[in-house]
């Protein structure tokens, strides 16, 4: 191949990646799947049933006794910075985002109510009772954006029945904030708000407009930090707790001083505090920081405290339900801890472990198509991304891990599946002051039985110096699996799997070490039939048949080592591709041995989907990187899209679907069968998204849900005995499906009722009439079981006079009116039908607890 | 300024003795403190917290407690005596035994018309305070077990008493308990032992606050006899408490050395009349040990105890910032020198409460304390008062030393109590000053007495910490407790020109920072020019021909004058050299040879002779 064709070639790449600059709109960079949910504090909802936490680009809604997220609440297109329950209605929620909105949502159904539309990115959220209409947010000091100093800012939210309103009128409370959330908190009764910033207080007074400040000395006379590091106000008193960088907590009293202030300081905790919290009655004050220890402080009692120690992880925030029946801790690594009165931790949500570094790749399970990577100390994680979940961990160095700074433990830095998923290859690695590098390979096999892997064989010592690279053969039928592991010892080996006479299982051992002139291997890669195994060595990639061990060829684009290998794969198999350290991407044809083209391009990481023919490059430029999706094939690229994400991306995988998206837009094609995933620099979890998958996915969050599981209420004791009865004249089919039957024709009225959201319907009296109306031409199908029904709507009618009585107080927000009654009632008794849908209509009750199946039968 | 060769002396192992017990006298600003030895100090806190008057101890009176009546002090001590002290004279005016064993503490009425002790026998009793002296009155009534504490209600009519497991509350005008109050006792092993109230304080909104030896401060409802709150402050004990004049805060000093204050807060900032509640704010740590006596005065925590410092910690929302007060002071030393030198033979005197030490030299006997000592300048002669006599010695010395007692003249014996003791240069003539401000010239060969001119000076000054009279000059040096120095002519009888100047440049900013006060001046007998001042942690030569520092110059600029050319280290020095090489200084004299003698007792060896301070879990050890 000439020189004059590569550049050519060259230039016509770069003249492509321009035009497919407008061309990538529709694809977005998103947070998806395994975001953090410890980014922010979480809200437990006031009947203590769910938990909100910001994940990402959505808040999700978990239940508190499941663990399971029950739905995501989508809609933001940037990273959710904090999510609050309204304060007049503790059914909807806030959330803000840096994309410049703050939207509010009915958590219950998953469906968004409004959208603010703030105008500059918002970093945290504060309400308070008293300011009702009132929202308070920190976004940049006006004018520089980019800037690092924050002003909390108040929004008078319009009252407006659109569904997007513009509030972009800010009037600034506090300038120079901290854009940390646990920095700001609302004194008792919305009174005054403190903002702790650097070794500064701050305390605003709303009704005086007057605010105080405290400083505070840099470091005390034993070199403990005094800066401040979150707030929390006591909910009844007039008490400020502040959490410090040596671990202290100060408890501010008399603020409303100059002078005078005074505050007593608590010391346990060693290291710096990262979370304070009342609870809601202000009889305990909690607090938890890197020692993973939560500690409950009695007010006023400070020397009693009792602890809630081994929580896994740093506790990064704290959250009490408001009925202070359940602690929430956040934990640093992705984690969020409900406990039952700070005694007993009773569910335990998992997000992805992220740990400062990720060592092995991201690998997909081809079983499980679960992402697996490093995950607690020693082990490997095998995350759901669909379902976004954390299945399990796997511990692979199986020694206890000790907690200490600067002790070397075993740390898993390869891993490796072969195609079936049948075999995990592991390798881990200690490497002590004083000590040679101690090299563990251990590969472990699927066990049908107990669904996950046992140890096989473990090969202590298997090269002489670090791993490199390790990859499996793609097994057909006929060939046995084989793994090849390259080293610094300049030794490629393979593994095989034997049986020896004398042991009971098959195990590892090795077939073949092969070296090349000495030097380095760094990668290796199998080709997608398996028939050649493509080895590089620093600035040459050698070519050997597995079978004969024979060096078929070598290729060579010097200068620079090989960074990345890859065979292109299913029509593209002939092409073999590489990266170089020098910028330069080859691809070689491997029928002619001869080099295909090359382009000069600073790639980090070059991947291969396992499921067509693209390849991904991912391509550092300028402290930004770049993505190119292409085939070996064409030198054209398929898609690219500049600026992906800041820093260099040295982990991604393609993750394939479980259902093919059938996108036939040109440049989104490719993500048809699979997604990509990549890690930033800073470990955030980045996916690309179409324009489709996003309407999709909001269509689907619109769907009206119902949950099924209800509470335990006076009512639902009382309506669940009914329909089991009912239940069991009705015949199994109807019975089964009788929650999701389309409802008869003849009660649209009411169909329109449960679907349209319960903020939005219209007036009580309106409702009423509507309601009768419906449910008289409903029942005129129950004639049969007249007599049945009009004994119950004796016990109805009571019922619902002691419902009316023990539950009006509790439910105050909703009206609903419930069918059940309707439907148990005959035409004559109408007189009585008016007075009870009057009575129901007074119910307050939960929407969730509504029951229209019996309507139908 | 020259070299000199020094003698580090650091075997005077002088330990101070524990402070015991604690008054302040807020009107006219004088803390009176108790040490355990039975010595009682006063300290001016309007003029630089200095050391104003020592009246030195006696074997077996143990000052328990100290009381201020107006102008007058009296003490009781586990003696069973009661002392009012004479202030003029620095010596017990009277005592009185009060016949119920051993007195715990004694406690004055606002009024100022009654003193109530707390005796070993249970009863608590009453005496009126006349003119001149005190009279019994009535007993209250007499308790099972000794009673340790007790505290005045504002309005004088009734009296708290804490004792071993209670506190009892007394009608002062019928002398009968109007109240029991019973104090739990600590869990675990101390469940078994008593709990000792070791203190007590009655508000005036009938609040009363105890703290006992189960480490908790407690707080009462006086009218009801109900507990209020318990505050658990230390796993030891609580050993003293105070209360501030306003009754809005109160300390509690512990075993563990720590003082934790409370405040009586509103818990809401905007109705500041309801709702207030002692809460526990600051904690103040510097002790080592037990903290036995606490005052809490408008502006600072005043403390003392086992570790022999008395801390003046500033509260720093009453001061102002950067100023003088709110900086905190640990007095460690006395404000006095303890030690003689013997300028010519190079001898040295050390004073001890019960003896002096010249290389182990004379022991007193009797049971009083040594209030003063001098060794003439030849090292031939010794002297040393007593509260109530002198003592003078003859020394020989040629290789061993041998100590001969003169016999008192009479003219010595009539010398009952001496203040300050001082030989001329020569040796010739001992200066005694008496009492009655007069001072009394003793000629060692032959007996003569005169009274020279009382010095007085302007009043309303400071007190003078250091006084000399320049040997070839004339002039008097005089230094006070405000750090400022004066020099005046005798002959002239009026203040030198040097010493106008530096009254009307001022003084350098961190000179009067110092904490400290000058303890002695001397001068260098080879250049009249330099006047030598030493206080505990640096010494200084004023020479008088160089011009004085601005505000501006760096005071402390030894250092960086030694890395100076030579033109120019004489364009920047002034007059005030200053050597901050010794630390915790208690005496230093230049020999007429020009070596220096610095006697140092460092703080870490009077750590270190103190019993071993209560256990205490530290973190990571």
């Amino acid at each position: 191949m000439s020189a004059g064709k590569q550049q050519g070639q060259r230039s016509e790449v770069k003249v492509n990646a321009g035009d497919n600059m407008v061309e990538h709109g529709d694809i977005r960079v998103v947070h998806r799947g395994g975001s953090k949910i410890d980014f922010r504090q979480p809200v437990i909802t006031n009947d203590s049933r769910f938990l909100l936490c910001a994940s990402g680009e959505c808040v999700k809604v978990f239940s508190t006794s499941t663990e399971e997220c029950i739905h995501d609440l989508q809609g933001h297109t940037d990273l959710v910075t904090g999510v609050l329950l309204r304060p007049s209605n503790h059914l909807q929620v806030y959330s803000c985002s840096i994309d410049g909105t703050v939207r509010l949502w009915d958590f219950t159904d998953g469906i968004l109510i409004k959208t603010y539309v703030i105008g500059c990115p918002v970093y945290s959220i504060y309400a308070s009772a008293n300011h009702e209409g009132v929202i308070f947010i920190v976004v940049p000091m006006l004018g520089d954006k980019r800037s690092e100093l924050f002003q909390l800012v108040a929004v008078h939210l319009p009252q407006s029945g659109d569904q997007l309103v513009e509030s972009r009128e800010l009037s600034a409370v506090l300038s120079n904030v901290s854009s940390n959330p646990a920095d700001i908190a609302f004194g008792r009764g919305g009174e005054y708000i403190a903002s702790a910033k650097g070794l500064q207080l701050k305390v605003f007074f709303f009704k005086k407009q007057k605010s105080y400040e405290f400083s505070l000395k840099e470091d005390n006379k034993k070199g403990g930090l005094n800066t401040f590091t979150c707030v929390a106000c006591h909910p009844k008193d007039d008490c400020i707790a502040t959490g410090h960088g040596d671990g202290k907590i100060r408890l501010w009293r008399n603020f409303n001083h100059k002078k005078e202030y005074t505050y007593s300081t608590l010391h346990w905790h060693h290291n710096a505090v990262s979370s304070l919290c009342f609870t809601p009655e202000g009889t305990n004050l909690l607090s938890g920081g890197v020692e993973s220890v939560l500690v409950q402080w009695r007010y006023n009692q400070e020397s009693q405290r009792d602890f809630l120690p081994r929580l896994g992880a740093a506790i990064t925030h704290i959250a009490v339900s408001p009925d202070g029946a359940l602690f929430c801790t956040s934990h640093s690594d992705n984690k969020i801890t409900i406990i039952q009165s700070c005694v007993k931790v009773s569910a335990v949500i998992q997000g992805l472990v992220k740990g400062e570094s990720v060592q092995t790749d991201l690998i997909v399970d081809p079983r499980s198509k679960a992402l697996v990577l490093n995950g607690k100390p020693g082990h490997l994680q095998f995350y759901s991304l669909q379902r976004d979940k954390l299945l399990y961990n796997l511990d692979i160095v199986q020694q206890e891990y000790i907690h200490e700074l600067g002790l070397e433990q075993f740390e898993v830095v390869k891993a490796a599946f072969d195609a079936s998923g049948t075999w995990l290859a592991t390798v881990e690695e200690r490497k002590q002051k004083s000590a040679e590098l101690e090299v563990n390979l251990k590969l472990w096999a699927f066990d049908e039985q107990t669904q996950s892997f046992v140890l096989n064989t473990t090969i202590s010592a298997p090269h002489e110096a670090r791993i490199t690279a390790m990859c499996f053969r793609q097994a057909t039928d006929s060939q046995t699996t084989m793994l090849v592991s390259t080293s610094k010892d300049g030794h490629f080996k393979a593994w095989q799997l034997a049986t020896p006479a004398h042991t009971e299982g098959p195990s590892w051992s090795c077939d073949f070490v092969g070296t090349y002139h000495g030097l380095v291997p760094e990668c290796c890669c199998f080709s997608a039939d398996s028939s050649l195994l493509a080895v590089s060595f620093q600035e040459v990639v050698t070519v050997w048949s597995p079978t004969s061990w024979e060096l078929l060829t070598t290729l060579s684009q010097p200068p620079g080592a090989i960074r990345d290998l890859c065979f292109g794969r299913l029509s593209c198999s002939k092409y073999l591709l590489g990266t170089t350290a020098k910028n330069l991407l080859c691809c070689w044809n491997l029928l002619t041995c001869s080099l295909e083209w090359s382009t000069s391009m600073d790639i980090s990481l070059l991947l291969a989907d396992p499921l067509s023919e693209n390849m991904a490059a991912f391509c550092c430029q300028a402290g930004c990187t770049d993505l190119f999706v292409f085939k070996p094939s064409e030198p054209r690229p398929l898609f690219s899209h500049k600026a992906v994400c800041s820093g260099t991306v040295t982990r991604a995988v393609f993750a394939p679907r479980e259902k093919m998206l059938d996108s036939c837009e040109e440049n989104s094609q490719w993500l048809n069968r699979s997604q990509l995933h990549f890690l930033t620099q800073y470990m955030d979890l980045m996916t690309f998204t179409t324009k489709a998958e996003d309407d999709r996915l909001m269509a689907s969050s619109k769907q009206l849900v119902i949950d099924d599981s209800v509470a335990m209420t006076p009512f639902y004791l009382l309506l669940g005995k009914h329909r089991h009865q009912q239940q069991e004249n009705q015949d199994p089919m109807s019975s089964l499906s009788a929650e999701r039957t389309p409802l008869p024709q003849s009660s649209v009225a009411i169909k329109e009722l449960l679907q349209t959201p319960a903020h939005v319907l219209p007036s009580t009296s309106f409702l009423c009439s509507m309601f009768v109306q419906s449910l008289l031409i409903s029942v005129t199908d129950l004639r049969s079981s007249k007599v049945e029904l009009s004994q119950r709507h004796e016990s109805v009618t009571s019922g619902v006079k002691l419902i009316l009585h023990s539950t009006r107080r509790t439910y105050q927000n909703m009206v609903v009116v419930v069918g059940w009654f309707g439907a148990a009632l005959l035409p004559q008794d109408l007189d009585d039908l008016s007075y009870l849908i009057e009575l129901c209509i007074l119910l307050y009750i939960r929407k969730s607890s509504w029951r229209i199946s019996t309507i139908s039968s | 300024m020259g070299e000199f060769k020094v003698h580090r002396v650091r075997f005077f192992d002088y330990m101070p003795s524990a402070i015991r017990a604690m008054a302040f006298n807020s009107r006219t600003e004088r803390l009176a403190v108790a040490r355990a030895d039975g010595a009682v100090e006063i300290f001016n806190f309007s003029d630089n917290y200095y050391q104003e008057k020592v009246i030195p101890g006696r074997d077996g009176r143990a000052v328990e407690a100290l009381c201020w009546v107006g102008q007058r002090l009296f003490s009781a001590g586990l003696n069973g005596e009661i002392t009012e002290y004479d202030l003029e004279n620095l010596k017990p005016q009277y005592v009185i035994e009060a016949y119920g064993g051993p007195i715990w503490t004694i406690s004055c009425n606002n009024q100022g018309t009654h003193l109530a002790v707390s005796c070993e026998d249970g009863t608590v009793k009453l005496f009126e305070i006349l003119k001149e002296k005190i009279q019994f009155q009535r007993n209250l009534d007499r308790q099972k077990s000794r009673i340790i504490s007790l505290s005045w209600h504002p309005s004088g009519a009734q009296i708290a008493a804490g004792m071993m497991d209670m506190i009892r509350i007394f009608d002062t005008e019928t002398g009968r308990a109007t109240h029991r109050l019973l104090v739990e006792r600590g869990v675990g092993a101390s469940k078994s032992r008593e709990v000792v109230v070791w203190s007590i304080a009655f508000l005036s909104n009938n609040t009363i606050v105890s703290g006992d030896s189960a480490g908790k401060v407690q707080i009462w409802d006086g009218l009801m006899g109900t507990l209020v709150r318990t505050h658990l402050v230390t796993k030891w004990d609580v050993l003293a408490l105070a209360v501030s004049q306003d009754e809005s805060s109160l300390i509690a000093g512990t075993s563990e050395g720590t003082i934790v204050q409370f405040q009586f807060l509103s818990s809401t900032v905007d109705r500041q009349d309801r709702d207030h509640e002692w809460v526990r704010t600051r904690t103040f740590k510097n002790h080592s040990h037990d903290v036995k006596a606490l005052a809490l005065t408008d502006t600072a925590v005043v403390s003392g105890g086992m570790d022999t410092q008395l801390v003046v910690h500033p509260l720093l929302d009453k001061v102002e910032k950067n100023t003088q007060e709110a900086a905190q002071r640990k007095i460690a030393f006395p404000h006095r020198s303890l030690v003689g030198c013997a300028k010519k033979a190079g001898l040295l005197l050390f004073q001890f409460p019960d003896h002096l030490e010249l290389w182990r030299l004379g022991e007193s006997d009797g049971n009083d304390h040594i209030c003063c000592s001098a060794l003439s300048p030849c090292g031939g002669w010794l002297v040393y008062s007593t509260v109530s006599s002198v003592r003078l010695y003859k020394l020989q010395h040629n290789n061993n030393i041998s100590v001969n007692k003169v016999r008192p003249q009479q003219r010595i014996i009539q010398l009952r109590s001496v203040h300050q003791l001082c030989f001329s240069a020569d040796s010739s003539k001992l200066f005694a000053s008496s009492s009655q401000s007069s001072v009394v010239v003793v000629a060692l060969n032959q007996l003569e007495c005169k009274y020279l001119q009382t010095l007085r000076h302007k009043s309303g000054h400071s007190c003078p910490t250091a006084v000399a009279i320049h040997p070839t000059t004339n002039n008097l040096i005089s230094v006070h407790a405000d750090q400022q120095i004066f020099e005046f002519s005798l002959q002239q009888k009026e203040y030198t020109e040097w010493s106008r100047k530096l009254q009307k440049q001022g003084l350098h900013g961190l000179w009067l920072k110092r904490d400290t006060p000058v303890t002695s001046v001397g001068f260098n007998p080879k250049n009249p020019t330099h006047i030598i001042l030493n206080d505990t942690f640096m010494f200084c030569i004023i020479d008088q021909s160089l011009p004085l520092p601005e505000s501006s110059t760096i005071l402390y600029n030894q250092m960086t004058l030694r890395s100076l050319p030579a033109p120019e280290r004489t364009r920047q020095s002034h007059a005030f050299k200053i050597c901050k090489n010794f630390q915790h200084v208690l005496s230093m004299s230049l020999l007429d040879d020009l070596s220096l003698v610095v006697v140092e007792r460092p703080l870490l060896d009077v750590m270190a002779q103190l019993p071993p301070p209560v256990r205490q879990k530290k973190f990571a050890t």
